[in-house]
C-alpha cells in the first residue's frame, strides 16, 4: 500500500504534463487541491478512525496559517524559512488541538460537534479582533514564500505554480505513509475500538482520554500542514478565509470520499475540488459557447449560457449528499470495513473474504 | 498447594454503592482465592452486575475498598481537593520566579522564556492530569492523594473481564479485536508505529501470533479474519473470553457467560472454563444464572441479595442453606 502512496505524486503529475488546456491553471488548480486533500486525510483521522465528529476543523487550518504568517511576514518582523516552519505550524496546530481536546473528551456524538463547532467559530473571530496582533479583517499580507537554496533563491514566485504543486504533492505523500502507518498500529486499532464502543475499549485496557486527544493532535497536525502552506501559496492570510463553510465542506468531502479510507477520502476531496473549480467552470464555458435553447415555462426563463454555476457550488454539494446517503451511504471508495457496515450480510461476507485475503 | 495459603486474588471490604437513595450493594466482603472458581450468584437485581462494574473499575465505590493481588486498587477518593493545588503549583512558582527575576532587572528575553515556560507548564500539568498516566496516579498516592482506578488501570492491573450483553467491536475481526485486548501489554509508540521501527514491526508480528493462538484456545481456529458482528452468537462469546485473556489477566470477570445458550454449547463453555483454571492456572469470578454451571464448576459461591450478602461457602453447603432457598424461591419454600 505504501508504494502506491509513494507513487501518488507521480500519478497525479500525469495530466498537466499531458497538453491539454491551459497547463498553468490545471496545475494551479492541482496545487490548490492539495489543501483539501489534507485537510481531508487529517480530518478522516479524527472523524473516520478515531469516531469523533468535529465541526470546528477549520480552527486548526487558522491556526497554521497564521502561525506560519507570524513567522514569515513583515507584519511580524521575522522571517524563518518555509520548511521548518512546516513542522512549527503542524507543532502548534497539534497543541491547540490538546487543548480543544482535553476539556471536551468526555463529550459524545452532537455534544461534541457543537463544542468543535463553536471552537471553529471563535477562533477566526479571535483573529479578527486582535488588531495588534493579526491586523484584523485585513489580515496579514505579503507573507515570504517557500524558498530553495540554488534553485528557487527567491521564492517560488507567483506565475509559475509548479514548484508549489511538487510541494504539496511531496506533503500529501509523507502524511499518507504516515497516516497509513498509524492506521495499521496498535494506536489505529485503538481509535476503532473507542469509535466501536468507547466502554469495552476502556475495559480491554485502552486509555480511552490518550486515544482521543492523539486522534485531535494528529487531525490538527495535518491541518496545520495544510494551512502553512496555503498561506504561503496565496501569501496572505485573514479571518474570512476560515469560516464554518471550510470545515463543513472538509467533512461532506470525508462522507463521500468514503469514511475511515485514507484512499478514499483523499481521491474523494481531490475529484470533489477539481469539480466545484474546474468543472463548473467548464459547464459556464460550456453552455455559454453551446447555444442551448433558453427554456421558458410561463414567466419562468430558463437560460443556461447566462447561469454561473459556480454560484450553485453548495446546492450541489446538498444534492450529492442527499445522493449520497441513498445510493451509497459508504462513500465513493469506502473502507472494506465500513462497506460491510452499510450492506447487508451477503456483501459483508464477500468483504469479510476480502479481509482475510488482504 | 503448597502448605501455606496463598493471599486472595481479590478482597472487597465493607463495598458500598449507592445510586442516589438507591443503594445497589451494601457493605459486602467477599474474596476470590487464587487458583479458584469462584461463583457470585443472587435473584435479578440483587446487584451482582453493580459489584462487578465497581470492581472493574467503571463505578467509584461510596465506602469501602477492593484490594487487587494485595493493593489497594478502588476505594472512595481521598483527599481530591489536594491535586488542582498540585496542578497550579509549578506554574505559579514560575511566574513567582519571573517577577523576582524581573522586579531584580533581569534581561526581557529571560522574562519572557520564564512566562512562556510557565504556561507550558500549565498546560502540561493539566494534560498529564487528564490523561493519567500510570506514574502520575502512584505519585498522587504517595502525596496522600488517593484516585480509584480507572477500567484501563484495572486491566494493566491484571484483570480482564467479559460483559453481560456481548460487547465486542463489531466492526473489526476477530483477530483484531483479540490485538485491542493486547493493546496494554504491547509497547511500541505512535512513534515507533510512524517509523516502523524494528521493534514494532517485531511485535506486531509476535502479538498476530499469539493472538491467533488464543482464538485457537477459546475454539475459534481460523476465524481471525472474520468480523466479529458476522460470528453466530456462541462464538462471539468465546471471543469476548480470548480477547479478555489476552489483555493476560492474573483474574478473570466473567458475566454471565452461557446466557443464551442451549445445553450442549453450555457443556462445552464449562470445559473451556476447567481449561482456563487448569492450563492457564486462572482464577474466575463468575456471574451466572445457570445453576448446573455455578454449582459444577464453582470451588466457592457467594450469594447476594439486595445487595447484601447472604451466604457463602462451597456449592454443597450453599445449596443447604435456608436463606439462599428463600431469597430464590420465597419463604413458603424453606
Amino acid at each position: 500500500m505504501s508504494i502506491v502512496t509513494a507513487l501518488l505524486p507521480f500519478i497525479i503529475l500525469l495530466p498537466p504534463f499531458s497538453g491539454f488546456g491551459n497547463q498553468t491553471d490545471f496545475v494551479d488548480g492541482f496545487a490548490q487541491a492539495g489543501v483539501w486533500v489534507l485537510l481531508a486525510v487529517g480530518l478522516n483521522v479524527v472523524v473516520g478512525l478515531a469516531g469523533l465528529l468535529d465541526l470546528g476543523y477549520a480552527a486548526f487550518f487558522a491556526i497554521g496559517a497564521y502561525t506560519y504568517a507570524y513567522g514569515a511576514s513583515p507584519f511580524s518582523h521575522n522571517h524563518i524559512p518555509f520548511w521548518p516552519m512546516l513542522l512549527i505550524g503542524a507543532a502548534v496546530a497539534a497543541i491547540f488541538g490538546l487543548l480543544l481536546g482535553a476539556p471536551t473528551l468526555r463529550l459524545r456524538g452532537d455534544y461534541l460537534a457543537i463544542v468543535t463547532l463553536g471552537f471553529g467559530e471563535i477562533v477566526p473571530v479571535v483573529f479578527n479582533n486582535s488588531d495588534k496582533y493579526t491586523n484584523g479583517t485585513n489580515g496579514i499580507t505579503a507573507l515570504y514564500q517557500p524558498a530553495i537554496p540554488g534553485l528557487f533563491p527567491n521564492g517560488f514566485g507567483f506565475g509559475n505554480p509548479v514548484p508549489y504543486y511538487i510541494t504539496v504533492a511531496a506533503i500529501i505523500a509523507v502524511a499518507m505513509i504516515l497516516l497509513y502507518r498509524l492506521q495499521d498500529s496498535r494506536l489505529g486499532r485503538a481509535w476503532m475500538a473507542v469509535r466501536e464502543d468507547e466502554l469495552a475499549a476502556a475495559s480491554m485496557g485502552i486509555n480511552t482520554v490518550t486515544t482521543k486527544l492523539l486522534a485531535f493532535a494528529i487531525g490538527a497536525s495535518t491541518s496545520g500542514l495544510a494551512g502553512v502552506y496555503l498561506s504561503s501559496k496565496l501569501a496572505i492570510v485573514s479571518p474570512t478565509q476560515f469560516g464554518f463553510t471550510v470545515s463543513f465542506t472538509v467533512l461532506a468531502m470525508v462522507v463521500l470520499g468514503g469514511m475511515g479510507n485514507i484512499w478514499g477520502v483523499a481521491v474523494g476531496a481531490f475529484v470533489i475540488y477539481e469539480l466545484q473549480s474546474q468543472g463548473l467552470k467548464q459547464l459556464n464555458n460550456f453552455f455559454a459557447s453551446s447555444g442551448f435553447p433558453a427554456i421558458h415555462l410561463g414567466f419562468i426563463n430558463i437560460d443556461f449560457s447566462t447561469i454561473n454555476f459556480l454560484n450553485y457550488q453548495y446546492l450541489l454539494y446538498g444534492l450529492a449528499l442527499v445522493a449520497m446517503m441513498l445510493l451509497r451511504p459508504e462513500g465513493l471508495f469506502p473502507s472494506r470495513r465500513r462497506k460491510a457496515e452499510l450492506h447487508d450480510v451477503d456483501d459483508a461476507g464477500a468483504a469479510n473474504q476480502e479481509l482475510v485475503e488482504a | 498447594m503448597s502448605g501455606q495459603i496463598a493471599p486472595p486474588v481479590l478482597r472487597t471490604v465493607g463495598l458500598t454503592k449507592a445510586f442516589g437513595g438507591l443503594i445497589a450493594v451494601k457493605s459486602v466482603d467477599f474474596e476470590v482465592p487464587a487458583g479458584s472458581i469462584t461463583s457470585l450468584i443472587g435473584p435479578n437485581g440483587a446487584g451482582k452486575t453493580t459489584l462487578f462494574n465497581v470492581v472493574a473499575g467503571l463505578y467509584e465505590p461510596t465506602e469501602g475498598h477492593i484490594e487487587f493481588l494485595g493493593n489497594r486498587v478502588i476505594a472512595a477518593p481521598e483527599r481530591g481537593w489536594l491535586e488542582p493545588l498540585l496542578w497550579i503549583l509549578p506554574p505559579f512558582a514560575t511566574w513567582a520566579l519571573t517577577y523576582v527575576v524581573a522586579s531584580m532587572g533581569g534581561s526581557d528575553n529571560l522574562v519572557q522564556v520564564l512566562i512562556l515556560l510557565g504556561l507550558g507548564l500549565l498546560i502540561t500539568t493539566l494534560i498529564t492530569a487528564v490523561i493519567r498516566p500510570a506514574w502520575y496516579g502512584k505519585f498522587l498516592t504517595r502525596l496522600g492523594i488517593f484516585k480509584t482506578a480507572r477500567p484501563n488501570d484495572m486491566v494493566t492491573a491484571g484483570l480482564g473481564r467479559t460483559f453481560q450483553n456481548i460487547r465486542l467491536f463489531a466492526n473489526m475481526t476477530a483477530l483484531e479485536n483479540v490485538l485491542v485486548g493486547m493493546h496494554s501489554r504491547l509497547k511500541a509508540s505512535p512513534l515507533d508505529a510512524l517509523l516502523r521501527t524494528r521493534q514494532q514491526v517485531l511485535e506486531e508480528a509476535t502479538s498476530a501470533a499469539e493472538g491467533r493462538r488464543l482464538l485457537g484456545f477459546v475454539g475459534l481456529v481460523g476465524r481471525d479474519g472474520e468480523l466479529a458482528r458476522n460470528l453466530p452468537y456462541g462464538d462471539q462469546r468465546r471471543l469476548e473470553i480470548a480477547r479478555a485473556l489476552a489483555t493476560r489477566p492474573k483474574l478473570l470477570l466473567l458475566d454471565e457467560p452461557t446466557a443464551g445458550m442451549n445445553p450442549s454449547e453450555t457443556a462445552a463453555m464449562m470445559t473451556l472454563f476447567g481449561r482456563i483454571k487448569t492450563e492457564l492456572g486462572l482464577p474466575i469470578l463468575l456471574i451466572e444464572h445457570d445453576m448446573r454451571v455455578v454449582m459444577g464448576i464453582s470451588d466457592g459461591i457467594t450469594v447476594i441479595d439486595h445487595g447484601e450478602k447472604i451466604a457463602e461457602g462451597t456449592p454443597a453447603e450453599v445449596r443447604a442453606n435456608s436463606r439462599v432457598i428463600e431469597a430464590y424461591l420465597g419463604k413458603g419454600a424453606v
